[in-house]
């Protein structure tokens, strides 16, 4: 009686934890809302500078947007292995996961050390002021997923797959497609626009 | 080496005017006494493990209730000196403050009043009559709740900082419209203090918000289904969902504003392609809710008090309700009618003027629903009451006022005129504040275990409505005469003088009613034993709050009642369904890690403020272990066996005793001077300050 109780009051407080953390993603979502509409309403003030047009390299982007598209795909895998309980599996796919992140993250911060290098920074017009604050804020996203991830897991090695980690990384992965997904509105209104 | 150590801060920010001195040494002052009182009676370890560190919401509660109501004073200065300055400084006189000055103040002032007064009341209010009303024990996370209450400390701090360090704050108006608030019009670091006492105290509110929609929405008790929640949680589910949706703009704006002034973007810069007046139009898209984040939980608290005291239900439930989220959802699209004059174009003018008036409908269904339910009740005219009713009425008048604001023809004579202050304080203080005295008057006795003193309530109530009335009526006049807001200085030929001298005075009648507001809590406390509440309900109260002992023990409810009708607890109590059970109780631990992740944030808050960059960087980083530390620790609850809770009960109901019999009437003015010129006179008498 009193072990099934306990196992309720778990479960009740799993259900709420769930529901919270979509809450924070939409919270999330909003500040992003706010700093692509900055986007929108100041990426033509370039002042007579080079405008996105110039200066974005598809071939770059796209290999971005598939190692990203991809690591959702084997992050969903993860927790396919989680949810079954098999440790060593999900090591394997989130340690892919993690390792794709990583290539994503790089490819970013040299696109952004090319602009830096050719003399566009944030300070240089609105256009930059909106566009390195609008990527950097999901590529900060990133860094943060990625901790996430790594602390994860080694706490999945240490203590194993107890119900709370499996929790934890039904979070996660809930986190990652949500930073999928506004990648997938950076790619169309950020690089996609600019050529249109 | 210098720059990179200490960033822009040097031995010239230390205070060296005459304001910043007073106010560095009697908070100083202030802390060594509280300190050595504490030390004194030995308190530290009590007050750390059973007040900073609690998880409990009611004491968390009772901590925003403290911090907010020590704001509420230090506003309530604020106030005073503006209206000081501008009944003095018309023609010759420039009355007694720079014009500098008197701009830091009333920024100081807009600042104070909503986010750490109004907003720091309705959380308190919310974390302990919430999960009382809906039955349940605790919060869906009670570490977001002490984490979001010490990130609102951590921006008090730093709203008040800026006298011992720095010496200035924003002169900018509440708001630090840009370009105003960039660095080329405002080098200085008062903006900077103005950034990160909202965004981290903004953070703490985002987070306390989305804990108090989880818990609303998954822990109500059985049987309570949404059509049966009290009203005051229906309230505050309303405003928390319009929390979680507007503070993540603030967030996000200030966050670009704090990327402009420190590293150089071009924003809401007037140079390189920044838009101006794009700030104005984020920064009002979450101001605006704001102002109804702070009205719903008042409205709700409101239709409690209506129902307890009219002895009736209210008038349709549901209209009730739906007036509320209907309020929540056009809130939302009336921004623009803040800065009509801006130039958006007529028809955008229009919209936002229609939808403005709209508003003005559920607005209306609410204060219908309130009157239809005092209709044929039998109203007791207790202080919570009379609270109500000077409600209904400066409400009235400021919605008409607010209606005549919307209609854009007449906004471009009024804007930013006096005529706007007068209607946005009637809105703020007839109708936010106003509710919160009302709603903590109605629930002193859950959260004291004693009654507040009605007779000095009542003195206290007139003192606030009378000068209410006379402080903020001669506004709306000077605004049609013409008036524009902030004025520091006015030419005598204006005739604008004595309608402030006028208002000054109605301060300073409201000044009195917050001395006589302390009095009454000070004479309650000595007539503690008289006003003792010993059944739990001293209001014949409907909802399940009642349900519970005053004091309320920590787990709240032995067992969790189950809910048949909106009327939970007047239900149970009429048909004698009251359980009287014990089982086993899963509680919360007490934690110390919001305290140190709001430290941290405040750290690094003061390093972005004075450009300390490693600062900055060592707090982020020491945040995140802080954050990583909590979420892998399991171990975070503890069990109060039944035996236990039997235990704390049978304790619990022997310690109460009966009033004293005697003379049972609440004490007057005259007799509690009597009895502080008694108590006076005796330390005099005794001299406990000589050591023997």
């Amino acid at each position: 009686m009193a072990h099934a109780l306990a196992e309720s009051h778990e479960e009740a407080a799993n259900d709420r934890v769930m529901f919270g953390f979509w809450v924070y993603l939409m919270t999330d979502l909003l500040m992003f809302a706010v700093l692509f509409a900055v986007y929108a309403v100041l990426q033509g003030n370039t002042l007579g500078g080079p405008t996105g047009r110039d200066l974005f390299s598809l071939p770059l982007v796209l290999a971005e947007t598939l190692i990203l598209l991809t690591s959702s795909f084997t992050c969903g895998i993860g927790m396919i292995a989680a949810r079954a309980g098999n440790k060593n599996q999900v090591l394997t796919w989130f340690g892919i996961t993690f390792t794709l992140g990583l290539m994503f993250l790089g490819l970013e911060l040299y696109e952004f050390a090319e602009l830096i290098h050719e003399g566009h920074t944030i300070t240089t017009n609105a256009f930059f002021s909106s566009f390195f604050t609008l990527v950097g804020t999901h590529g900060l996203h990133i860094i943060s997923g990625l901790l996430w991830m790594a602390i994860t897991l080694i706490y999945v090695l240490k203590r194993g797959l107890n119900k709370h980690m499996v929790r934890k990384l039904t979070l996660l992965s809930l986190f990652w497609h949500f930073l999928d997904i506004v990648w997938i509105f950076i790619f169309t209104i950020v690089y996609l626009r600019a050529f249109v | 080496m210098k720059e990179f150590l200490l960033g822009k801060l040097s031995l010239r920010a230390l205070p060296h005017e005459w304001f910043t001195i007073g106010a560095t040494v009697s908070f100083l002052l202030l802390a060594l006494i509280v300190i050595v009182a504490i030390t004194r009676l030995k308190r530290w370890k009590w007050l750390w493990n059973e007040w900073l560190t609690s998880v409990d919401p009611k004491k968390i509660g009772i901590m925003y209730f403290l911090v907010g109501g020590f704001m509420l004073l230090r506003g309530g200065l604020d106030a005073i000196m503006i209206w000081l300055q501008q009944a003095l400084s018309s023609g010759s006189s420039q009355g007694y403050l720079s014009a500098d000055h008197f701009q830091q103040i009333f920024t100081a002032h807009g600042n104070i009043m909503v986010f750490f007064v109004a907003m720091a009341l309705i959380f308190g209010l919310i974390n302990y009559i919430v999960p009382l009303q809906i039955g349940a024990r605790d919060l869906a996370s009670p570490f977001l709740n002490t984490l979001g209450f010490w990130l609102f400390v951590a921006g008090v701090i730093m709203v008040n900082i800026f006298f011992m360090v720095g010496g200035e704050y924003a002169a900018t108006g509440w708001l630090a419209v840009a370009p105003l608030s960039g660095t080329e019009f405002s080098p200085g670091v008062g903006v900077d203090y103005w950034i990160w006492s909202l965004q981290i105290s903004g953070i703490g509110t985002t987070l306390g918000a989305l804990n108090f929609i989880m818990t609303i929405l998954k822990m109500r008790a059985p049987g309570m289904t949404l059509w049966k929640m009290p009203l005051f949680t229906w309230g505050s589910l309303c405003s928390m969902i319009m929390a979680v949706t507007v503070f993540p703009l603030l967030t996000a704006t200030l966050f670009l504003m704090f990327l402009d002034r420190n590293f150089g973007a071009h924003f809401f810069t007037t140079t390189l392609g920044g838009n101006a007046m794009m700030y104005t139009n984020l920064i009002w898209m979450w101001g605006h809710p704001e102002v109804y984040i702070l009205m719903l939980p008042s409205f709700g608290a409101f239709s409690e008090i209506v129902q307890t005291f009219s002895r009736k239900a209210i008038a349709s439930y549901k209209s009730n309700v739906l007036g509320m989220i209907g309020v929540s959802a056009f809130a939302l699209s009336v921004w623009l009618h803040h800065f009509f004059t801006m130039g958006a174009g007529a028809n955008v003018n229009a919209f936002f003027g229609l939808m403005t008036m709209i508003i003005a409908i559920p607005t209306s269904v609410l204060v219908f629903t309130w009157i239809a339910t005092m209709y044929k009740g039998r109203i007791r005219f207790a202080t919570p009451m009379l609270w109500f009713m000077g409600f209904i009425g400066t409400f009235a008048i400021g919605g008409i006022a607010g209606v005549l604001l919307a209609v854009p023809p007449v906004d471009f004579q009024l804007h930013n005129s006096l005529f706007l202050v007068a209607h946005f304080h009637t809105m703020v203080i007839g109708g936010v504040l106003f509710g919160i005295f009302a709603g903590l008057s109605y629930w002193f006795p859950k959260i004291a275990g004693f009654r507040l003193n009605e007779r000095i309530g009542k003195y206290a109530f007139w003192c606030w409505l009378s000068g209410f009335i006379m402080a903020f009526t001669p506004l709306y006049v000077l605004g049609i005469m013409g008036a524009t807001r902030r004025l520091d200085h006015y030419d005598a030929s204006t005739g604008y003088q004595p309608f402030f001298i006028m208002s000054l005075i109605g301060g300073i009648v409201i000044m009195i009613g917050v001395a006589l507001q302390i009095v009454q809590i000070i004479a309650s406390f000595i007539q503690k034993r008289h006003l003792l509440d010993i059944t739990g309900d001293p209001w014949g109260g409907r909802s399940l709050e009642w349900a519970t002992p005053s004091i309320p023990p920590p787990y709240n409810f032995t067992v969790i009642p189950t809910v048949s009708s909106r009327d939970a607890y007047l239900d149970l109590k009429s048909l004698g369904l009251l359980k009287h059970d014990y089982e086993d109780i899963h509680m919360p631990r007490s934690t110390a890690s919001g305290i140190y992740i709001s430290a941290f944030a405040f750290l690094a808050g003061f390093g972005f403020v004075w450009h300390i960059n490693w600062l900055a960087v060592l707090s982020i980083i020491a945040i995140i272990v802080c954050v990583i530390m909590r979420t892998f620790n399991e171990n975070t609850e503890y069990t109060i066996t039944a035996a236990e809770v039997e235990k704390l009960e049978t304790d619990r109901i022997k310690k109460l005793l009966p009033a004293p019999a005697g003379n049972n009437e609440d004490m007057g003015l005259r007799e509690f001077v009597g009895i502080v010129i008694v108590w006076g006179l005796n330390v005099i008498r005794t001299k406990p300050w000589r050591t023997h």
